[in-house]
């Protein structure tokens, strides 16, 4: 009779692990080595990161399709100026608060928009984002139309001279980055990322074997708005300059990320990370070309979803049986005999 | 008075809704494709017909003549060379590959025409009007339009109820596998749905232009408002879709009355209060 025993980790992600914290260490200590331009690319990739992870969450675990999530991008951004600049509030209070205020607010939208199945929960989304941002568009305490500014006495509580600015804020992107992600691997080791994995995989089977699909669902997209909330009040820190076209950006928020869920690989923690760089690297490389390169973008996208739904990642995991998180769960049978 | 105005308005307004929501809901209805490209297409068949009123010299309403079967022959090919390959598999190919494709086609567009607005110019009709009793004065174009939308899905009902392709397509979105065992190319029969989708757009498309300047990021909103008519109208329901439209039409005229930065918003908030009053929308009618 053999045993059976169930492992989390694998031989990859226990080599992998402490390399991704050497590589953390390395770029938290950019601000000694590095230029201000690499830190503020850097900091982008960290936030754009953090929305990738959690798209992934909702859309590759959840199967909650949303590109409306530059809803709470914005919502999370106007609390955060809201906070500071009306009510007076120091920065890293009105800061934390922007994430609860925007998960809050998705409570009620997710039961309007729960209501509607696979891909019209998608465009659901988007007329809810919309909504927000002509909203917003029409409160004058939020700027209307023009929107808002920090003033330099709010962006001075960070760090009073220009270049520690930079280092606090390029270390806030990379915390943030990191707890997302803790966020996300917490939440896939836990009992509901179990729920949500099979959930995944099928959601009548899951709910026949006792799986609250509903709440589960409900949960997800509630931590993922308020993650994604605390995400947009970091980026527009940075900014500066708050605008409904720019705070709801449907591009700038959601096309993006999505373009790096999929070419990374959609449904695997490893994927987003992939995905990000591979983005940052054509935009790099082709930013020059103008509307060229978002249609080589498009195409790009077209093509993996054809070819290799999985994404990269998913080439890559499927061809060597790689994982470099443990967050799966392996049956190892023990061959020797009793 | 002023209200009933605001009503006949808005309804009138309902009927370039309808027209927008016919591809989606055509595409919707037989394929379980969700188009999120559906509002580029508008736009770009927009652009189709301006090249062919710069180039031949005719009125946007006779370039139709041309703008009809080309866009006929690229919803074929579209769906043939491209979206049959996302069917199988679930959800998030069609609506990925949709996505993709609309900013392909957004991005080629300012490439090919920049970011002006173009509008296409039909002549008087644009600006004549009726005026009924009660001091009413109604728009002639927009009667037009909404008989245009009456008219075409009276159309597609016949198509649907009265002839063989119809029964095809009726077998195909009732269950597409069944259908092929029973001597259905759905490869085809898909390719086909789409052409003819395609022809409804591109109506939808040439007197949207007519009426309203368009960009190439025009796109989006044209979807989101073809959205919004469908789910108030119930899936495939083809009249349910018009009576959206309407009632769409309608909230955004009383919220322009109110003030005119209201307008879209109170179609949203209409569409949002409808969806969690009425779910599945007026008259449901497709499972999915």
């Amino acid at each position: 009779m053999s045993t059976v025993q169930v492992a989390r980790s694998t031989r990859a992600s226990r080599i992998f692990t402490p390399l991704a914290l050497v590589v953390l260490l390395a770029l938290a200590t950019l601000p000694y080595w590095g230029g201000p331009g690499d830190m503020r690319l850097v900091a982008e990739m960290a936030y754009y990161l953090a929305l990738a992870m959690l798209w992934n969450l909702l859309a590759g675990y959840a199967g909650l399709v949303s590109v409306g999530q530059q809803a709470y991008v914005g919502l999370g951004a106007y609390a955060f100026f809201y906070l500071t600049g009306s009510v007076g509030m120091h920065v890293y209070p009105a800061m934390a608060l922007a994430g609860p205020i925007a998960g809050l607010i998705s409570i009620p939208v997710a039961f309007a928009v729960f209501r509607l199945r696979g891909h019209y929960f998608a465009i659901g989304t988007w007329v809810v984002a919309e909504s927000f941002a002509l909203g917003a568009s029409l409160i004058e305490e939020l700027g209307a139309g023009s929107g808002m500014s920090l003033t330099p006495k709010i962006v001075r509580q960070v760090a009073s001279s220009r270049s520690d600015r930079e280092t606090v804020e390029y270390w806030m992107s990379l915390g943030i980055c990191v707890i997302v992600f803790a966020v996300v691997y917490l939440i896939l080791r836990s009992r509901n990322g179990l729920a949500l994995t099979a959930i995944r995989d099928s959601e009548p089977a899951s709910s026949s074997l006792g799986v609250n699909v509903f709440r589960t669902k409900l949960f997800i997209y509630v931590a993922t708005a308020a993650c994604t909330g605390l995400v947009g009040s970091l980026i527009f820190l940075q900014k500066l300059r708050l605008s409904p076209e720019a705070g709801f950006s449907i591009n700038d928020w959601t096309v993006v990320v999505i373009f790096m869920v999929v070419v990374g690989g959609i449904g695997t923690i490893e994927g987003p990370i992939i995905g990000m760089l591979i983005y940052i690297i054509l935009r790099e490389l082709l930013a020059d070309f103008g509307s060229f390169y978002l249609i080589l973008m498009g195409a790009i996208a077209v093509l993996i979803m054809l070819k290799a739904p999985g994404g990269v990642w998913g080439l890559i995991s499927h061809r060597y049986g790689l994982q470099l998180f443990p967050v799966g769960r392996r049956l190892i049978l023990d061959k020797t005999p009793k | 008075m002023e209200w009933l105005n605001v009503l006949i308005q808005g309804s009138l307004l309902g009927g370039l809704y309808a027209l927008f929501a016919i591809g989606l809901s055509l595409s919707f209805g037989i394929m379980r494709l969700v188009n999120i490209a559906h509002g580029d297409l508008i736009v770009l068949c927009a652009y189709v017909a301006l090249i062919v009123v710069q180039g031949t010299g005719l009125d946007p309403v006779s370039s139709l003549i041309i703008v009809l079967p080309v866009m006929f022959v690229a919803g074929y090919l579209l769906q043939r060379g491209l979206l049959n390959f996302t069917l199988e598999g679930g959800l998030l190919p069609p609506l990925l590959v949709t996505f993709g494709i609309s900013v392909i086609i957004q991005n080629a567009l300012l490439l090919g025409f920049g970011a002006y607005t173009h509008r296409l110019q039909q002549g008087a009709i644009e600006t004549q009007s009726l005026v009924l009793p009660g001091d009413i004065a109604i728009g002639v174009y927009p009667v037009i339009i909404f008989a245009v939308a009456v008219l075409s899905i009276a159309g597609l009902q016949l198509l649907f109820f009265k002839t063989k392709i119809g029964r095809a397509f009726r077998a195909a979105s009732d269950d597409a596998d069944t259908a092929e065992l029973m001597g259905i190319n759905k490869r085809h029969l898909f390719a086909l749905a789409m052409a003819i989708a395609m022809i409804f757009t591109a109506l939808a498309a040439v007197l949207f232009a007519i009426r309203t300047n368009f960009d190439p990021a025009s796109g989006p909103t044209r979807l989101i408002l073809a959205f919004e008519a469908v789910i108030i109208g119930g899936l495939g329901s083809m009249w349910g879709t018009l009576i959206g439209g309407m009632i769409l039409g309608i909230a955004q005229a009383v919220g322009a009355a109110l003030s005119p930065t209201w307008q879209i918003l109170a179609g949203h908030l209409a569409f949002l209060v409808i969806l969690i009053i009425l779910p599945s929308g007026l008259f449901p009618r497709t499972r999915d």
